[in-house]
């Protein structure tokens, strides 16, 4: 556990850590970004907040039993949008023109819009779960480690 | 011996990379048929202005797919080996 | 447009980081190095596959509020977003394996464990 002031400070800043890693999963179609890199940035967030409380802290509300579970619901949102679209393809993207995310942008530069992308934004949601909850579970468990507690209870 | 046999497989091999570095197309000027046909098409069929996002989850999906199997696996394995091991260390 | 490049630069530096790493994986005896080298070898091949897909004077290829004009090959982009994340999980996994190893036999010497004869 590291001293008061990078507690605090480290205390105010994860929100905006997460907040920041959640744009860049939820706007992964329109700007440069996406599952990877939101659940790597988010990922960090946990190892900022691992370095100044200490692992012993962040087991009190973080286990890895749950970080799994997590991962594993990533991985099946993931799989279960490139199933949807087996009617034609796996991996069809078959909510272009429907209601949900089925805007299509015009061809060339434009503005930019949330509401396109078909199961691409969706998809950026399962990976970006999988992707931080993956990276957080094996920081944790090697934190736990390497200070000698259970890893698991 | 095999400080020998290591210089001469190091050697060669930095050699063979720097020639076919060398040799290669010029920097910058690359191949790109199939590339030109995504950056032409990919707004037109997956809606996506972000042409890397639409490459790794549309037309390149199982690609994604296999990456997310091994992250998983890898994940996996972290955690049982950090579990026996410490469930070794209990019992000696 | 950028001018021509001589001598492929980008691809001889690969070349050479490729070089650095093979030294590291076949001279020390330190698994922490030799891990490290495996990672620099990922790097270097990173760094190619994007140097492999760069066209002269492009944007990224992304279509919002971009400027006119020609884009990179966006294929090696993805591809390498998929490597690294592979990278860090299986980098991961062999520090594990190398923990393993310490506690089994007190020592990270590839020459001096007994696992790791051969």
């Amino acid at each position: 556990m590291l001293s008061k002031i990078v507690r605090t400070i480290s205390d105010q800043l994860i929100l905006f850590i997460l907040i920041y890693g959640l744009y860049i999963i939820i706007h992964g179609h329109v700007t440069p970004g996406g599952g990877f890199q939101g659940g790597a940035v988010i990922a960090s967030g946990v190892v900022m907040m691992i370095v100044a409380f200490g692992s012993g802290e962040i087991k009190k509300s973080l286990r890895e039993r749950h970080l799994s579970v997590v991962e594993s619901s990533g991985a099946l949102i993931f799989i279960g949008m490139a199933f949807a679209g087996m009617g034609t393809l796996f991996f069809y993207n078959f909510l272009v023109g429907t209601p949900v995310f089925g805007g299509i942008p015009p061809t060339g530069p434009n503005p930019g819009d949330v509401w396109t992308g078909g199961v691409i934004p969706l998809m950026n949601f399962g990976v970006g779960l999988k992707v931080s909850a993956g990276l957080s579970a094996v920081i944790l468990a090697m934190a736990l480690f390497s200070r000698g507690e259970e890893t698991e209870e | 011996m095999r400080q020998i046999v290591a210089w001469f497989v190091l050697i060669t091999l930095v050699a063979f990379l720097i020639t076919s570095a060398l040799l290669l197309h010029p920097f910058g000027y690359p191949p790109s048929a199939m590339d030109d046909y995504m950056i032409a098409r990919s707004q037109a069929e997956t809606a996506s202005n972000n042409v890397v996002a639409a490459v790794v989850f549309d037309y390149r999906g199982l690609d994604t797919l296999g990456e997310a199997t091994v992250l998983f696996t890898a994940v996996t394995g972290v955690l049982l080996l950090f579990r026996s091991l410490k469930k070794r260390e209990k019992k000696t | 447009m950028m001018p021509y490049i001589p001598y492929n630069i980008p691809f001889v530096a690969v070349a050479l980081l490729m070089g650095v790493s093979l030294f590291i994986i076949l001279f020390k005896r330190n698994l922490i190095k030799i891990i490290m080298g495996i990672a620099i070898m990922g790097a270097a091949v990173n760094l190619f596959v994007v140097a492999l897909g760069y066209r002269a004077g492009g944007v990224a290829p992304i279509y919002t509020s971009t400027p006119e004009g020609a884009m990179v090959l966006p294929v090696p982009q993805a591809l390498i977003l998929t490597s690294i994340v592979i990278a860090v999980s299986v980098i991961a996994l062999m520090l594990t394996m190398v923990i393993h190893t310490y506690r089994h036999t007190g020592d990270i010497d590839a020459k001096k464990s007994r696992l790791l004869k051969g």
